[in-house]
């Protein structure tokens, strides 16, 4: 199969499609970017994902793979002469996917929960959730990156991936709450791994710029909010 | 291996720890089945699954692995010799682990809401349910198996429900064979194979567990 027969539907600000995008790159695939609108649905992304209706979708010839997760590991298993993005010890690939299962099914939705929580006691209460959840991912890096630069180790792997999407809107999510997420004294080595992630070449650029998440946040928790005073 | 020591933390009840059961087996690897009690769990238990303190948790040679499909995909790579669970193709097995997924995010819930409502939820859990039901009978198609010819990963994240089915129906009022008999069919040529008749629990029993459960719980 053409490797520049690969076109990607997404959202720039959604974290599981920069995800794909990472993989992508790390793997030096080109591809066709095509933006979606989420609130008016197209033909193709309804075609491709009649089950879920959501993006990420990559299109492989004319083959739809769905699921930000599912489509890294095809990423890494059809482009298997790159360099690998998930572990080759078993062991260490059921850990990665263990985080990756931990964070998108739990942390990440702490979030989601935070856009309609409705008294400061719930978001204070989501809040210390989420930074429980930061503390448990410096122990994991700690002991997964044995020294060096990544989760992965030397180079940028599946949870480094899975984790790292999701450092823009922490920062917006920070600026929001007035909270720092990501704090030198309490996470040193997390905080040293999200600088070396983001300025990656393979990362660089796509996650948007702070700013931009931020007002997209802004837009998302109004509509939070009319949508809870009906 | 020869000296490997696989242990499974898991319940009689538990669908999910059936999941890891049926791998094994299909694999034909000896494993020693602990029987954890959720209401007093204990010490080995909170050690090796001390962030969600869930079931199963499968113990190889002293370490643990966690969540359900993380297992089974770990034993498919471990033993990778021996009836592999996921397709070789990397589009195939796309496929598969999207399906598993799907079973992962629908089927658990939706059928604990049949049991566990009443009135209008009740009936709204039902008809999801048969909807869910619908949804994988058309991916299942005309194959023998959700992995085509042979038994394989979405087979192993499904057929443990189907031990749950006579609960679900007996609460739910419908029989799944009537709105979904291909499925039904699938999930009776999946009992023919040891691996997996000798994993799944009796549905009478889980039937009287859900009756004595939501005793407990107070619900009606």
């Amino acid at each position: 199969m053409p490797t520049n027969d690969v076109k990607l539907l997404g959202a720039p600000a959604s974290q599981y499609v920069n995800r794909v995008q990472f993989a992508l790159n790390l793997k030096s695939i080109d591809y066709e970017f095509i933006p979606q609108n989420m609130r008016e649905k197209s033909e193709l992304l309804l075609k491709s994902n009649p089950v879920h209706k959501n993006i990420p979708v990559l299109l492989h010839g004319d083959k739809p793979i769905c699921d930000s997760l599912v489509i890294l590991q095809y990423i890494d298993e059809f482009w298997f002469d790159g360099p690998s993005i998930l572990p080759s010890d078993p062991y260490d690939r059921a850990i990665a996917r263990f985080w990756a299962a931990y964070i998108d099914d739990k942390w990440i939705p702490f979030f989601k929960e935070l856009t309609t929580a409705k008294d400061e006691e719930s978001k204070t209460a989501l809040v210390e959730k989420i930074l429980e959840g930061v503390k448990l991912f410096e122990d994991v890096f700690v002991k997964a990156s044995k020294g060096k630069c990544f989760f992965g180790g030397e180079t940028i792997s599946f949870l480094d991936i899975v984790l790292g999407c999701y450092l823009g809107w922490l920062k917006a999510w920070g600026i929001q709450l007035d909270v720092n997420f990501l704090d030198e004294s309490k996470t040193p080595a997390l905080v040293g791994w999200a600088e070396r992630f983001s300025s990656d070449k393979a990362i660089h650029g796509i996650i948007p710029e702070t700013e931009e998440l931020f007002r997209i946040l802004q837009i998302i928790l109004s509509r939070a909010a009319d949508a809870a005073s009906k | 291996m020869a000296g490997d020591k696989v242990v499974v933390l898991g319940t009689y009840v538990s669908m999910f720890s059936m999941r890891a059961q049926v791998a094994l087996n299909e694999k034909g690897i000896e494993y020693e089945k602990k029987e954890e009690d959720l209401a007093n769990k204990s010490p080995l238990f909170l050690e090796m699954n001390p962030v969600h303190k869930k079931i199963p948790v499968l113990i190889h040679n002293g370490k643990p692995v966690c969540e359900s499909l993380i297992i089974v995909q770990y034993i498919d790579e471990v033993w990778h010799d021996k009836n592999p669970l996921l397709p070789s193709d990397p589009y195939q097995r796309a496929q598969a682990r999207f399906w598993a997924d799907f079973v992962d995010k629908k089927v658990y819930d939706c059928g604990r809401r049949i049991w566990a409502t009443k009135g209008e939820e009740k009936e709204a859990a039902k008809k999801e349910f048969i909807g869910i039901m619908k949804t994988l009978e058309g991916e299942l198609g005309n194959k023998p198996y959700f992995g085509g010819e042979d038994f394989g990963y979405v087979d192993v994240a499904l057929i443990p429900f189907y031990c749950w089915f006579h609960a679900y129906e007996n609460f739910g009022n419908f029989k799944t064979e009537t709105e979904c008999p291909k499925l039904v069919e699938w999930a009776k040529r999946c009992m023919q194979r040891e691996s997996v008749s000798k994993s799944l629990a009796d549905p009478h029993k889980i039937y009287e567990f859900v009756v004595s459960l939501k005793k407990k719980l107070g619900i009606e």
